[in-house]
């Protein structure tokens, strides 16, 4: 224990073994914050729940930061409904039905047009259906007529794909001429106070519109972006470091531990038991493991916790067992071993509490090491498709941007996320990894 | 083993070990060994082969998919052909019970799956590929020994240059590193030696980001342009042009760990005392380093020579994939994506062999270069 705190302060002495600590502590933040905040059934539904959940997102939106170092600055998103703080809305009785005049209000001041104008109307009659009448307001005080058009139950207006708007607005497309400023020749922004009216009318007593909803899609959303299907893609970056960090402890955890154990057994039974365990171990490293898992992952089952449990049983018998033999060898000769053995002590203790525990030194770092290649190992193989089928994870992410030419569509935040997240937890736990090797092999010091 | 039984040298040295010993020649030492020694690595091969069959039959499983498709195929067939709707409830169901059980019998699936995956066994081992199911090469045959002969090309091609560029330039840069321990380049890789972590695909999105995206100085990915050069230096600099970033992916993601881990073991070396005894004797730094320092770490060099080729092997799947390169990786996933399981077997057979093969010439080697090393003794 003593030894264990020394080793520790030790450590803080490393420059970069501090980096890798701070940032492995803020990985676990994440993970924990993620778990507590975004329970898994709300992580799945929010990455598999389909148009309602993120409708109101635009598609391939780089995230809102990016405008920090934008000379031009992209628009978000802007919503507004009838309950919106600064919406005038007005409904009066008619003889059949009733009159709504809602005056949606917002500032403009992007350099850039919006992806997208959509009105959402929701409304409730059992004949004859309402009539809207839309109206767009420039700040100039310009009044267009955006669209009359009777709507149902659930209606959407896209103005992006009213070719008589598009005429209106000088055969520009409606979401740029709309915005566009009339008194200059090329093509700029008007900013300023826009307005947009809608005009309801119903032809019932009981009928009412229910809700109008102004959605705007701007060009860049949230902290992480949105991708092609328009998901926000902070919940696969959240939900992604937990499912990182542990499939890689555990792959890791498990096969350095069992492989140690597996040897120290081989190595103090000697006879058919050694034997076995290295024709074993020579077997298992003829398969070719890349080509097992993605078999595994075709084949049997996708869920990333099968995936984990191959993993660890393919790379126990994998080259450590080797070099945790060798060592063993060794230390089996040494005399407090042979003391253990001539005062009676058992096979299982020797083992336990003898053998294994001097080959901690050299557990440890490799274990620490060992993290970044099963944090990558996930990614790749979610980069084959092969990912789990329900949860966001890293690899996913890299995949479904891969497939969608986000590299040549030039969506670059959207494969440098997950990328720089994994490269963070590879440099975090390779950092400390290297460190502690130091620590624990002071041979390696001097070097 | 059944090797070392028929000869009679081992019988003679279990009788008495203690005369025999001196007496024993070393062709015979050395023909006793290699044999014992072909002999355990082929049983490797042939579990390992087997147990990839399992796999990729997933244990019988794909006979059953099998087995229902023929049974869909019989049954449709007896519902729609006008011919076979007169016959009585009972005629139509022995006439479909033969039609089935001769369909299986075609397929082979009247014997149970152990029997069968012992013949497939046999056939692998025997390099039998057989047929792919659905895969076809590029000349449209199903034999998967062609489908893998026109993917073997483009990965050694791949794999050879990146191999030979990694390998020699990392014991390089690690020689000149070690002879200046401590300097800025020497600390420089320590520092960059986490990078390592990281897989060649996932450098190799950051360089068609950059280069291919971004620059536009190398293609994004394939191996020749379409429609290819013309003249044969046009298409051998074409071919260069697109080997340049899956190349240097797999090099920058290997090597500064690489470069690390060789420089740590040539301190290691240059620290024993015959070292500095030469430098005493006043050799020059190049003969220090060729005699005293490169020639005993000979053995472990040439180790890893052998086991870096593997690992690259099968290392190459997701680069190929990223860069669409026309190799065995890609014909990997392709196969394991279709359930074509004769492909798969064919690959893991080539690769198990491959494995094998270095693992029993390493040995040859260690004693070639190695003084120390006698095949066979102290076994």
């Amino acid at each position: 224990m003593q030894n264990l705190k020394k080793n520790l302060r030790e450590l803080l002495k490393y420059p970069s073994a501090v980096i890798g600590i701070v940032l492995i502590v803020l990985l676990v933040a994440i993970s924990v914050g993620t778990l507590i905040y975004i329970p898994r059934d709300e992580a799945v539904r929010l990455w598999r729940g389909g148009d309602q959940v993120w409708g109101q997102n635009p598609r391939t939106a780089p995230p809102v930061w990016t405008n920090w170092f934008r000379s031009e600055k992209l628009p978000e998103t802007i919503v507004r409904d009838l309950d919106t703080e600064g919406t005038t809305v007005e409904r009066s009785p008619r003889d059949m039905g009733e009159n709504l005049v809602a005056v949606y209000t917002f500032e403009y001041t992007a350099d850039d047009y919006p992806q997208d104008i959509l009105l959402k109307f929701t409304s409730d009659y059992t004949n004859r259906n309402p009539f809207v009448s839309i109206y767009w307001i420039t700040p100039d005080g310009r009044e267009i007529r955006m669209t009359e058009q009777g709507i149902g139950y659930n209606t959407t207006y896209r103005a992006v794909q009213d070719d008589a708007l598009e005429r209106r607005v000088g055969g520009l497309s409606p979401e740029i001429g709309l915005f566009d400023d009339p008194n200059t020749e090329e093509l700029d922004v008007l900013k300023g106070t826009y307005k947009v009216v809608v005009d309801a009318l119903t032809f019932e007593d009981d009928s009412v519109v229910e809700e109008a909803e102004l959605i705007l899609h701007g060009k860049v959303f949230g902290w992480f972006g949105t991708d092609v299907q328009r998901r926000d893609l902070s919940i696969a970056i959240l939900w992604g470091t937990p499912i990182a960090l542990a499939f890689g402890l555990t792959a890791s955890f498990g096969s350095s531990v069992f492989s140690m154990i597996f040897a120290a057994i081989g190595v103090w039974f000697g006879g058919w038991i050694d034997e076995a365990i290295q024709r074993v171990t020579e077997i298992s490293l003829t398969l070719p493991f890349l080509s097992i898992l993605i078999m595994v992952g075709t084949f049997y089952s996708k869920s990333i916790w099968t995936i984990l449990w191959v993993t660890v049983l393919l790379t126990i018998f994998g080259s450590s067992i080797k070099t945790y033999r060798a060592i063993f060898l060794q230390v089996k000769e040494s005399p407090y071993i042979e003391a253990a053995h001539a005062y009676g002590a058992s096979n299982t203790r020797i083992v336990f509490s003898y053998l294994i525990p001097r080959m901690i030194p050299l557990l440890i770092p490799g274990l620490v090491l060992g993290v970044p290649s099963y944090v990558f190992l996930e990614a790749t193989l979610a980069a084959l498709s092969l990912g789990d089928p329900v949860l966001p994870t890293w690899g996913k992410v890299i995949y479904d941007a891969q497939s969608n030419g986000a590299v040549y569509n030039g969506f670059y935040y959207w494969i440098l996320e997950p990328a720089v997240l994994l490269v963070l937890t590879g440099l975090a736990f390779a950092m400390v990894g290297f460190s502690l090797d130091r620590i624990f092999n002071p041979r390696l010091r001097d070097v | 083993m059944s090797v070392e039984i028929q000869s009679p040298g081992v019988g003679a040295e279990a009788e008495a070990p203690q005369t025999k010993r001196r007496t024993e020649s070393t062709f015979s030492r050395v023909a006793k060994y290699t044999s014992y020694k072909l002999a355990m690595l082929f049983l490797t091969v042939v579990i390992a082969v087997y147990l990839t069959i399992l796999i990729a039959n997933m244990g019988g499983y794909v006979d059953e998919i099998v087995r229902g498709q023929i049974r869909e195929f019989v049954g449709q067939m007896l519902r729609i052909d006008p011919n076979y709707q007169q016959m009585d409830p009972e005629e139509k169901n022995e006439f479909f019970q033969t039609q089935v059980e001769r369909a299986e019998k075609r397929y082979g699936l009247d014997q149970p799956f152990v029997l069968r995956s012992f013949r497939y066994l046999w056939n692998a081992v025997t390099l039998d590929f057989g047929y792919a199911t659905l895969m076809a090469s590029d000349t449209g045959s199903r034999q998967v020994k062609l489908i893998i002969q026109d993917r073997l090309a483009p990965t050694l091609l791949l794999i050879a240059t990146s191999n030979l560029i990694l390998f020699f330039g990392s014991i390089g840069l690690a020689l000149s590193l070690s002879r200046g321990y401590g300097s800025f380049w020497d600390r420089f890789v320590l520092a960059m030696s986490p990078t390592s972590s990281a897989p060649s695909w996932f450098y190799g999105i950051f360089f068609i980001l950059i280069f291919a995206a971004i620059l536009r100085w190398f293609p994004f990915g394939g191996m020749i342009d379409s429609p290819p050069p013309r003249t044969q230096w046009a298409y051998i600099l074409n071919v260069g042009k697109h080997l340049v970033l899956p190349v240097g992916a797999i090099i920058t993601s290997a090597m500064f760990v690489s470069i690390y881990n060789w420089r740590t073991f040539f301190l290691i070396y240059s620290s024993e005392d015959y070292v500095e005894m030469a430098k005493a004797k006043g050799l020059s730094a190049n003969d220090v380093q060729n005699r005293y320092i490169l020639r005993p770490t000979l053995p472990t060099i040439i180790t890893s020579f052998g086991l870096l080729v593997i690992t690259l092997w099968t290392g190459s799947i997701l680069t190929e994939a990223v860069f669409h390169w026309p190799g065995l990786g890609q014909t990997t996933l392709t196969a394991i994506g279709l359930y074509d399981t004769p492909v798969i077997v064919g690959l893991t057979i080539i690769y198990a062999y491959l494995l094998a093969i270095t693992v029993f010439l390493l040995d040859f080697i260690y004693a070639l270069v190695d003084p120390r090393v006698k095949i066979g003794s102290g076994r």
